[in-house]
């Protein structure tokens, strides 16, 4: 099993408005196809974790692997690329580009890449969007559907590049029941079919314990 | 290449979805720059007038044989006193004449010398115009009609008749309109001009000028140079002025002090004679810069206001492009570069629509008694204009939408998603 995303002895602080030591002696590991959630009470440091391994955030000490390149100390150049390859993401607010159509938020990343051309992006965009069944709205404006379809976009979005890993911040925190049911079968089938990695932030403890592992965290800590 | 058409691509759609916010701003550029256009072909047009008014018509250097004292009296020649104090009283202008001499060869030089446009002989005679009992001062100035109309615009101020009237007939006599007046002559009407020592000459008129200076219009015409010469009864060889046009009248300043020096004349330039009308064109020309560069100045507030305002609505967006890997560059450029389209499109419409209101402007009647070949304000094309507004206004949007953007390059997504 190949490591997708290793971190080393990640520690954070905040200086403002006190120094504050976020996140302790952090070390773990994601394998291939690994679904994984992080849980933990409010302010344990969980969403700060993620934003570190999603690379977004860079003032932190430790190492960091993301399909063992380590990525600490690159450029936010290097960065945004490796994100964009490598790496999708869906938030807790679905995060569309309001003005522009379904396809096009989806197209966008691989457009940034500029791997494929157009017509084939468009396939795939395409394609993503049949697999989250919301093929029918791609040319509505993302502001015009509803919230659990903007959620199944923003999916098909951190899909479009076939990256490594999806990160989720409580994806299925905004969202009802059935909607959140829908968005981890979605997740389960990406790590079962196509052996992803996945992994989620979240304080839903029903759809942590369907994961393959949960890591808990507590006052900056891995429990 | 790719990525910069996606960035573009951003660009026109957050531009099209804002259209109201973006009309305005690129409003304000096309305000500032057709404003641009029409202050500065206006106002060079009316400097081009002015300019014509004077300059065109005076030769770029007059030459003439000044009447003055020696400068060394003869006191000054003995060694004896030559450490004393000296004083001369009644000093009297020196016997000189005043034709030049040897005028011809000069002329014929001057006109080989490549800076030199072209120089012309004129003969100044004083006389008085005969009507009945009446009789009016007169200066008469005997002149190559074609020489001076090709050099110094000469035709632009008659008003009937031609120059070619003028040098066809040995006789004929062009009248300042104030003369015509007072005496009630038409064209073809003869005019008796007696000489300072009473001789009379009749005349036939061939046309009238209008200078636009009443005390010229009222005294001065023209006539050849060989009837000036009858006038005053002197040999053909008598000359009293050279007029010189040179190519560069930057040049006019050396030239005159070479040709005082080395003929002994007095030479006038241009510069000398008009300081205060150059004066006068840059200043306004600095008003109309001034004036201009102000109003650009206020719609790159615009759109800095504008730009700024779409980025704080924007924060998603910005968050979003940067966790999808857009870089900080990236985002960057999508704000300069709507900057920059705002200021192209404000600014082509701008040069549109200065040109279409200076063609307007172009022909609204003007007429004044002045400058009796003008019938419209004047406007000036001159395609340098429209490339400075052009880079003025894609400078200008640059800077206004540089700041905004670069503030969009540094919002770190994490604060805007976590801040939700």
């Amino acid at each position: 099993m190949s490591t997708i995303l290793e971190a080393k002895n990640i520690n954070k602080y905040f200086r403002d408005p006190v120094l504050f030591h976020a996140l302790k002696n952090i070390s773990f590991d994601i394998t291939k196809g690994e679904f994984v959630s992080i849980m933990g009470k409010s302010g344990c440091g969980k969403s700060t974790l993620l934003y570190i391994l999603s690379t977004m955030d860079t003032d932190y000490d430790g190492e960091l692997y993301i399909d063992g390149e380590l990525t600490s100390g690159k450029t936010n150049d290097e960065l945004a690329f490796i994100r964009n390859k490598h790496i999708g993401f869906v938030f807790q607010f679905h995060y569309l580009l309001p003005e522009f159509t379904v396809l096009e938020n989806v197209m966008l990343p691989a457009k940034k890449l500029g791997e494929k051309s157009i017509e084939e992006i468009e396939y795939d965009a395409i394609e993503k969007l049949k697999l989250l069944h919301i093929d029918d709205q791609a040319l509505k404006l993302a502001s015009r559907i509803s919230g659990g379809q903007k959620q199944r976009v923003s999916i098909a979005r951190a899909l479009i590049n076939s990256p490594s890993i999806i990160m989720g911040d409580e994806p299925t925190g905004n969202l009802d029941s059935k909607n959140a049911e829908n968005v981890f079968n979605i997740f389960q089938e990406l790590s079962h079919q196509q052996n992803l990695s996945l992994l989620i932030v979240t304080h839903d403890e029903e759809f942590a314990n369907k994961t393959d592992r949960i890591i808990t965290m507590e006052d900056g800590h891995i429990i | 290449m790719n990525s910069f058409r996606i960035i573009l691509g951003i660009s026109k759609i957050h531009l099209i979805s804002r259209i109201k916010q973006t009309s305005i701003a690129a409003l304000g550029v096309t305000f500032g720059i057709s404003a641009f256009i029409i202050l500065m072909g206006f106002m060079n047009g009316l400097n081009g007038l002015l300019d014509g008014l004077i300059l065109n018509r005076t030769p770029h250097i007059h030459v003439y044989n000044d009447i003055k004292p020696s400068e060394n009296q003869p006191i000054a020649y003995f060694k004896d006193v030559s450490e004393t104090f000296n004083v001369v009283h009644s000093v009297k202008p020196k016997q000189t004449q005043k034709k030049i001499h040897n005028a011809q060869p000069l002329i014929n030089y001057l006109n080989q010398t490549p800076k030199v446009k072209g120089a012309i002989p004129q003969v100044s005679a004083q006389g008085f115009y005969i009507s009945g009992n009446q009789q009016l001062n007169g200066m008469i100035t005997g002149i190559n009609a074609l020489a001076e109309a090709n050099l110094f615009n000469f035709d632009n101020y008659i008003t009937e008749g031609s120059v070619i009237d003028l040098n066809n007939n040995i006789n004929g006599i062009l009248l300042g309109i104030g003369v015509a007046k007072k005496m009630s002559l038409r064209i073809g009407d003869r005019v008796q001009i007696a000489n300072i020592k009473g001789e009379i000459i009749p005349l036939k008129i061939v046309g009238f000028f209008q200078s636009g200076l009443a005390e010229i219009d009222n005294t001065q015409s023209y006539v050849n140079v060989k009837t000036a010469q009858r006038i005053l009864a002197e040999s053909e060889s008598y000359i009293t002025d050279i007029n010189v046009k040179l190519h560069n009248i930057e040049d006019a300043v050396a030239m005159s002090k070479f040709i005082a020096n080395e003929f002994g004349l007095t030479a006038i330039d241009i510069k000398t004679a008009n300081a205060q009308f150059e004066t006068g064109t840059s200043v306004r020309n600095l008003i109309s810069y001034a004036v201009s560069i102000t109003l650009l100045l206020v719609a790159g507030f615009g759109i800095y206001n504008i730009l700024n305002m779409m980025i704080y609505e924007k924060m998603n967006d910005i968050a979003i492009l940067k966790a999808t890997g857009f870089s900080g560059n990236d985002v960057k450029r999508i704000f300069i570069s709507q900057a920059v389209i705002i200021g192209i499109v404000g600014g082509v419409l701008g040069l549109i629509i200065g040109y279409l209101v200076s063609r307007l402007i172009d022909n609204i009647p003007f007429e004044t008694e002045a400058i009796p070949n003008i019938t419209t304000y004047p406007v000036v094309y001159n395609y340098i204009h429209y490339i400075i507004a052009m880079l003025f206004a894609m400078i200008s949007t640059f800077i206004a939408g540089y700041l905004p953007a670069q503030k969009a390059k540094n919002i770190d997504p994490v604060e805007i998603i976590r801040g939700q």
